[in-house]
């Protein structure tokens, strides 16, 4: 009786409620949306403009085409000469990153999570630790420590850097990770002879294929996307990269917008389809351990 | 609170480590122990040779006192330690809380709002760089497209942000915030998502009302990750150099700047390495006790969410 009674009342309120927690819901979404587009959109806006000179201050591009895209593709501005050269070095920048820090963060991760290395812990430890080390305050002595080392004005120091940042997290995911493998397939190709190098080739690559993915992405986005290391250890136009060049754009006077918001169009690109495109993978990833942005 | 409390405490002890055998039993022996050693010995490299010894010299390089005292008598070093305490109590908690919240607003199951979260990954995956530079020039006074919006919309002149002190980092703050937001919406969704739903059935059918449900399972069951997730952002946003270096620039009249971009600035523009690496230093005594706390947190977690 009591329960004939109740069981209409949370089905009444509810429908009481909805119109209102729906135009709510939808008042959210639209602001976020707003939120979340407004800088991109004028990103496009002054990209699509082909008069750089004077902006009209209009929320529509009065006259939209793709003038200042052509003109990057073909180079034609004194400041973007090199910029399909310093496209490949960024390129290059995040290819190296990604192979290293997959090579060591792989190895690294095999060997105190496979084969137990006595003070293993301490690696991992390391690497927590270098995780949340603030990079930004490590750049100073960075800088000078490559010039002894004689790898200024070089990717190579970028890619040094990037390697040593990215490769905790690579540890930490593949660690993590390496746990969901059962350690007897590791015993039963140890008892049929393999070496341990053949253990890491042949098993536990492999199995480890989408952790290794998700770690790759990572230090690819990450050395393609970080600036500062780029723009305080690369100085000559032909080691620089496309965030050193766009922000030359940036602290030049007389440059045009529209050729700078660009290039900080197709800089966007990539990162942002390889993001749209593996995004559960990436999500997934992340979730498994905690993560910078 | 007391419920909190006691999450808290058993949170760790439910998470057991599950015990790995070695196939190298009884220890490593003779040749597997050197496999085991080259094996690390690459990262071994890499951390002493790029981030041990730069670790060193800035030590060396920021140990002298007269630095400090230098520092201290410097009023555009006591403006930055201000910004640094605003922007990282403001732009951290702000962001986590509105996070928290669109956490929630992301659980819903209708289409659009699954597609809404789609797009609004968006600043997450645009690089620091464009998207700040975008932002920079949305605020510019004069032609920006936020005071055109104003304009067209209510016809008022809106300021010229980035010329204030107080509206200049309101930008910065705003800018990290809109970067960062979704990384961290999206974290605490998986830490939602992770809730056993049986609790919610279960409160339900005891007759706990929605904002009971919130106070007495949600809340006690994300608080430690909450914690974890704020932690780790303020030491992310104390280091950061991006968004206070193209939004505001510092400006005007170096107002805005914080540590991070007021000891690159002493590095290499003014050429006072020292100066730079002791500005950045005397962020270590907050630094450190933030570092400690994670460290026992996620090591004991094992860094799972």
């Amino acid at each position: 009786m009591s329960l004939a009674f109740t069981a209409p009342m949370p089905a009444r309120r509810q429908r009481r409620r909805r119109p209102f927690a729906r135009a709510g819901a939808v008042v959210i979404g639209v602001g976020l949306l707003i939120w979340t587009l407004l800088p991109v959109y004028n990103m496009l806006l002054m990209a699509l403009d082909s008069d750089a000179d004077e902006f009209t201050g209009s929320i529509w591009p009065p006259d939209p085409n793709l003038d200042s895209f052509r003109s990057v593709w073909t180079e034609d501005y004194w400041l973007m000469e090199h910029f399909w050269h310093q496209f490949a070095n960024s390129l290059f920048l995040g290819v190296g990153t990604m192979v290293l820090t997959v090579l060591i963060g792989s190895l690294a991760s095999f060997s105190l999570g496979r084969m137990r290395l006595r003070g293993g812990w301490i690696i991992s430890d390391v690497a927590l630790l270098t995780y949340m080390l603030p990079t930004a305050f490590l750049v100073i002595p960075f800088v000078h420590v490559m010039h002894w080392y004689g790898l200024s004005d070089s990717l190579w120091a970028v890619i040094a850097a990037q390697v040593a940042f990215a490769t905790p997290y690579a540890i930490l995911i593949l660690h993590q990770y390496g746990k969901l493998i059962p350690m007897e397939l590791d015993e039963s190709a140890k008892i049929d002879g393999a070496s341990p190098l053949q253990v890491y080739l042949r098993i536990y690559l492999p199995l480890m294929a989408p952790a290794l993915v998700a770690v790759g992405v990572y230090a690819l986005l990450l050395a393609w996307n970080e600036y500062l290391y780029q723009y305080l250890l690369l100085s000559s136009t032909p080691n620089m990269t496309v965030a050193v060049a766009i922000n030359q754009f940036f602290d030049s006077d007389e440059a045009p917008w529209n050729y700078m918001m660009a290039i900080a169009i197709i800089y966007t690109l990539p990162p942002v389809a390889i993001y749209f495109a593996l995004r559960r993978f990436m999500v997934a990833g992340l979730t498994m351990g905690g993560v910078r942005g | 609170m007391s419920v909190t409390q006691q999450t808290l405490a058993v949170r760790p002890a439910t998470v057991v480590a599950r015990p790995v055998r070695s196939v190298w039993l009884g220890g490593l022996r003779g040749t597997d122990h050197i496999w085991a050693i080259a094996f690390a010995l690459p990262y071994a490299a890499v951390f002493f040779a790029f981030v041990v010894y730069p670790i060193c010299y800035g030590l060396w390089l920021g140990g002298q006192s007269q630095l400090y005292r230098q520092l201290f008598d410097d009023p555009r070093y006591l403006t930055s330690v201000v910004n640094t305490i605003v922007y990282v109590g403001v732009g951290v908690n702000l962001k986590m809380a509105l996070a928290f919240l669109l956490s929630g607003f992301f659980m819903r199951k209708r289409w659009w709002i699954k597609a809404l979260l789609v797009v609004f990954i968006l600043p997450w995956a645009t690089p620091a760089l464009p998207a700040y530079m975008s932002i920079h020039w949305l605020l510019n006074g004069q032609w920006g497209m936020l005071n055109n919006v104003l304009y067209m919309l209510f016809g008022i002149d809106g300021p010229v942000y980035l010329n204030d002190h107080w509206t200049g980092l309101a930008a910065n703050i705003g800018a990290y915030i809109w970067k960062n937001l979704p990384f961290w919406t999206i974290i605490l969704l998986a830490g939602r998502m992770a809730v056993p739903q049986e609790l919610y059935e279960a409160a339900e059918v005891d007759g706990a009302s929605g904002l009971r449900r919130f106070r007495h399972i949600t809340l006690p069951l994300m608080a430690n990750l909450y914690l974890v997730c704020t932690l780790l952002d303020t030491i992310f946003a104390l280091g950061d150099f991006n968004a206070t270096y193209f939004v505001s620039g510092g400006g005007p009249a170096m107002s805005t700047e914080v540590l991070a971009t007021l000891g690159i600035r002493y590095a290499f523009t003014t050429a006072l390495p020292r100066l730079g690496v002791a500005t950045v230093m005397t962020a270590l005594p907050v630094l450190i006790p933030l570092v400690f706390i994670l460290m026992r947190k996620l090591r004991v977690k094992e860094v799972q969410l």
